[in-house]
């Protein structure tokens, strides 16, 4: 039986249903004598600590201590890009940063000592929003460029010119999992971290590094998470290392995990982003030049929003050739909590400026956005600015078409005029936008992954990789994977959870890559064991190794099959000749490079595509909107394993639906975050899903030079959900004159209010 | 019945049913039920998702009705009757498993213990064949990030579907 391209449930399916899938706080009873942490929390967006009185705390039964500097025995520091991450500062850059831990024997003793402790406090000046840090000189670090021809005379010379400046809104990840880790020390001495983490290694890396310890005396675990989504590949390392410096100093197991407020409160969200534009255009609404200018909200540290705003640059072109460009982006340093990873990493906000382009292009000339569009898309032979040829460009217009036809676009188009003409104070919109973004991390040496799996002389399997699971089912992809190299059944394939001492120096599981990389590294340990098995079988079954086939547990000679052994039978008699039953994997993307002094490479092995069509009713009075019908056509060329890369696709895109339409960080004056948990933050519900969802993948898409000819699906199809902004934007145009020639200003997130204030706009002018 | 604990000092005895089987713990006023069932009973099936009642990952089933065991008081569950996902497996909700397991409802798996009660309170209430509207009003209060919602309301239709169907075979004579 073939595992890869099949609809299977995931991995760990039967588990979750059951109540017996176990994550990272639930391992917390297993610890008998486990001390709980909670943060002191600074109540400032920037306050230096002048002194700190504990003595109210210290009289709270069951309080241990309060963890400071002084009781580091390594660097206090978790930065993960720079050292700027201090764990207990003395000058709190952000409302909400820890800069002390309680510790005491039950978390309600803990919670009630951190909240005793008095921190005399100098308030101090805060740089808040990314339109001050401008103002301010606020960076984190140097502007990045990738820039193709002479921008200035292009534009100059354009026969149409105009300019735009578009502010983006940021978003919590809102994993349902809050950040959580477990630290012991096991039998040996051992430093054994549980942590809800999408990166063990570097969760290894800065805990050994808190600790001052070699790295081979950490071992991390990632057994499994309630959902990553980014914000758990930089930002869960400070939780495990406040854990690790408390069972350092205590002997004892520690358990950190942060409730939803201080989660929320003290954890970077996605970046926002600040855009100015300049943009030249021909009468056909084609692109002849575009200056842009992008300042990213980094945050109080720099965590990871230098390669964020490369990501940027490297979407800011997403479907559409731009034949002359100067793109530049800028790290800016607030007081906020530090900015970091989420699904898609700076490509949907690089992406939403072009869209916002082509959308004001398009009502400038009074033709139709879908018309502009695709008088910009990529063809063959085309580069990105960056330099880099874009591979199977064909597939914009295969996803675009495929989807303008499935979706009955024109006749639908035709539908919401007529709507629109017949009701007064009601709007319905619908409009369609491409995807194309890039594969691969853009730090070339992530680029890389590694698996141990070892067959035991029953020929039973244990398959260990350098991934996480965090609900994208990845373990279940590298099972299939697995399981079909070696030709045995996927029950007889036990996933081992993610640990560093298993595969070392891995990467975090991000940017897509899960498996294509660790797949593939799966593959070549698999396909070595294989090897090595078909040398017994053969002897035994007196053929050659290339005459065997490897399926459903047994060995057989292709051309006569009942010349067969069981596979148990065949991993018995490899242990009897002595021949090695466990290998590693390894992969490596090739020709991954690029230089960011130039701008200029190739910082993506191939790309993934897909078209989405969203149609949406607007009430006039008050703003409310909800999708009407969503249809999506998207790339994931052979899909390893559907039904996953399915839940993924509606997954992302009601995630960007969130981003874009409903969920809003709003911080008073003073810098503190009013939007502290659900009730205030909304993500969407079931209620808020399209009335109608189809989703359909490309057909005959097989990726040459990728595992089983699959792609990456994780991050892709979260920037489909443009397509619901721009229809919001169309709804909003049928409240005004049609055409007018003047652009539609929608802010981002278009929340119900947004939304008001946008038809009331139109409405007056 | 399990042997009373000794009560510790500012906690009081508590008595209820869990899962079918009649328990006395120790419990303090302020404790909630979901501290109680995680901490005290070590039943981490139900999830803690927000601490504050938005998010529905902790949902329990109360005398059969779904109820947040974050924003309940463990004492008041005394003399009463609570169920969690760890009951789920033992009984006649094998159709809801099932379908979960066929629609790949879970992603992440964390928000799936308080969604599965409260399809359960649903399928248990209308004990038919349920709409999508149905399905979507009754998980309203269950929040996922993961799924695009979908699978889950497909998998709670289908199931109730598969009850209607096994309640007939039943329901027909033996030939």
């Amino acid at each position: 039986m073939k595992y890869v391209g099949q609809d299977l449930p995931h991995e760990s399916a039967r588990l979750h249903v059951t109540g017996e899938a176990l994550y990272t706080d639930d391992l917390v009873t297993r610890f008998p004598g486990c001390l709980h942490a909670w943060p002191v929390q600074s109540p400032h967006a920037h306050a230096r600590v002048l002194g700190v009185d504990a003595s109210a705390a210290e009289a709270t039964p069951g309080f241990v201590r309060l963890l400071d500097a002084g009781d580091v025995p390594g660097e206090g520091d978790t930065g993960a890009a720079r050292k700027d991450e201090p764990l207990f500062p003395n000058e709190a850059c952000y409302e909400g940063q820890p800069v002390r831990w309680a510790l005491a024997e039950t978390e309600e003793a803990a919670r009630l000592a951190a909240t005793r402790v008095v921190v005399e406090w100098e308030v101090l000046p805060a740089v808040l929003g990314v339109r001050a840090a401008i103002e301010a000189e606020s960076y984190l670090a140097d502007e990045i460029a990738i820039r193709r021809g002479d921008v200035a005379s292009a534009l100059e010379g354009a026969p149409h010119r105009l300019s735009f400046e578009l502010l983006v809104g940021g978003q919590e990840q809102l994993y349902l999992e809050t950040q959580a880790a477990l630290v012991d020390h096991d039998e040996n001495g051992q430093v054994v971290v549980h942590s809800s983490t999408q990166n063990p290694t570097e969760t290894q890396v800065i805990v050994a590094r808190v600790l001052g310890l070699p790295r081979s005396r950490v071992t991390c675990q990632s057994l499994r998470m309630g959902g990553g989504f980014g914000g758990k590949e930089t930002q869960a390392n400070p939780i495990a290392s406040v854990a690790a410096v408390g069972a350092h100093v205590t002997h004892r197991p520690v358990r950190v995990r942060l409730d939803r407020q201080r989660d929320i409160s003290s954890t970077g969200k996605r970046h926002p982003f600040l855009g100015r534009l300049d943009v030249g255009f021909d009468d056909a609404g084609k692109l002849v030049a575009v200056d842009a200018k992008l300042f990213a909200d980094g945050g109080y540290s720099l965590d990871l929003t230098v390669p964020i705003a490369w990501r940027a640059l490297f979407h800011l072109d997403n479907a559409y050739l731009l034949p002359s460009c100067s793109l530049t982006a800028r790290a800016m340093r607030t007081n906020v909590p530090s900015n970091t990873a989420f699904r898609g990493f700076g490509g949907p906000q690089g992406m939403l400026m072009i869209e916002e382009a082509m959308d004001r292009v398009a009502r400038a000339l009074d033709r139709s956005p879908l018309e502009v569009r695709e008088a910009n898309f990529y063809v063959e032979g085309d580069k990105t600015p960056y330099g880099l040829e874009v591979r199977h460009p064909e597939r914009i217009r295969r996803v675009w078409d495929g989807v303008l036809e499935s979706s009955e676009y024109e006749a639908r188009r035709a539908e919401v005029d007529a709507f629109n003409a017949a009701h007064e104070h009601t709007k319905r919109g619908l409009a369609i936008t491409p995807v194309k973004f890039g594969i691969s991390f853009t730090t070339a040496f992530f680029n890389q992954a590694g698996a141990l799996v070892l067959i035991y002389a029953d020929g039973s399997v244990q398959l260990n990789h350098g991934g996480t699971e965090m609900g994208q089912g990845l373990h279940t992809k590298m099972r299939q994977i697995a399981a079909q190299e070696l030709g045995v059944l996927l029950d007889d394939v036990r996933l081992m959870p993610t640990r560093t001492d298993k595969v070392p120096n891995t990467s975090a599981t991000a940017a897509s890559s899960g498996a294509d990389l660790n797949g593939a590294a799966v593959r070549d340990a698999c396909q070595k064991l294989r090897a090595r098995l078909a040398e017994v079988a053969a002897a035994e079954l007196g053929a050659a190794v290339d005459e065997l086939s490897f399926e459903d547990a047994c060995v057989f000679v292709a051309s006569s099959p009942t010349r067969s052994m069981a596979f148990g039978e065949l991993a018995q008699k490899a242990y009897l000749e002595r021949v090695q039953l466990s290998a590693t994997g390894y992969y490596k993307t090739p020709e991954i490079s690029f230089d960011e002094a130039a701008g200029r490479g190739r910082p993506f092995h191939y790309f993934a595509y897909g078209a989405a069509v969203s149609e949406v009713e607007i009430d006039g009075f008050t703003g409310q909107h909800f999708v009407r019908r969503a249809d999506i056509l998207h790339d994931v060329g052979d899909s390893l394993s559907p039904l996953l890369d399915r839940g993924q696709i509606e997954g992302a895109f009601v995630q960007g639906m969130g981003w874009l339409t409903r969920e809003e960080l709003r911080r008073d004056a003073k810098g503190r975050l009013g939007t502290r948990g659900l009730s205030t933050y909304k993500i969407p519900g079931a209620d808020d899903m399209p009335k109608d969802f189809r989703v359909a993948l490309l057909p005959r898409a097989t990726e040459p030079g990728v595992v089983h000819g699959s792609k990456a699906v994780g991050e892709p199809p979260l920037m489909l959900a443009i397509s619901v902004r721009e229809a919001l934007r169309d709804a909003v145009a049928a409240f005004g004159d049609q055409p007018s020639g003047e652009a539609v200003e929608l802010a981002t997130p278009a929340t119900p209010e947004a939304v008001w204030r946008a038809c009331r706009a139109i409405q007056g002018r | 019945m399990n042997e009373p604990r000794e009560t510790p000092p500012g906690a009081r005895l508590l008595s209820f049913r869990l899962n079918g089987e009649d328990l006395s713990v120790a419990t303090a006023d302020h404790q909630t039920l979901l501290e109680l069932l995680r901490y005290g009973l070590d039943r981490v099936g139900t999830k803690q998702g927000c601490d504050s009642g938005e998010c529905g990952a902790c949902t329990v089933l109360l005398d059969g009705r779904p109820v947040l065991a974050c924003l309940t008081l463990a004492v008041q569950v005394e003399g009463r009757d609570v169920r969690t996902v760890e009951a789920l497996a033992e009984r006649e909700a094998a159709a809801l498993l099932d379908a979960f397991d066929r629609h790949d409802a879970a992603q992440c798996g964390f928000c799936t213990p308080g969604v599965l009660m409260s399809a359960e309170a649903l399928l248990m209430d209308k004990r038919r064949v349920v709409s999508q509207g149905e399905a979507r009003a009754a998980l309203s209060g269950n929040l996922c990030r993961c799924t695009g919602y979908t699978k889950i309301l497909d998998a709670v239709v289908d199931a109730s579907e598969k009850l209607v169907e096994a309640a007939d075979r039943t329901r027909e004579p033996a030939s």
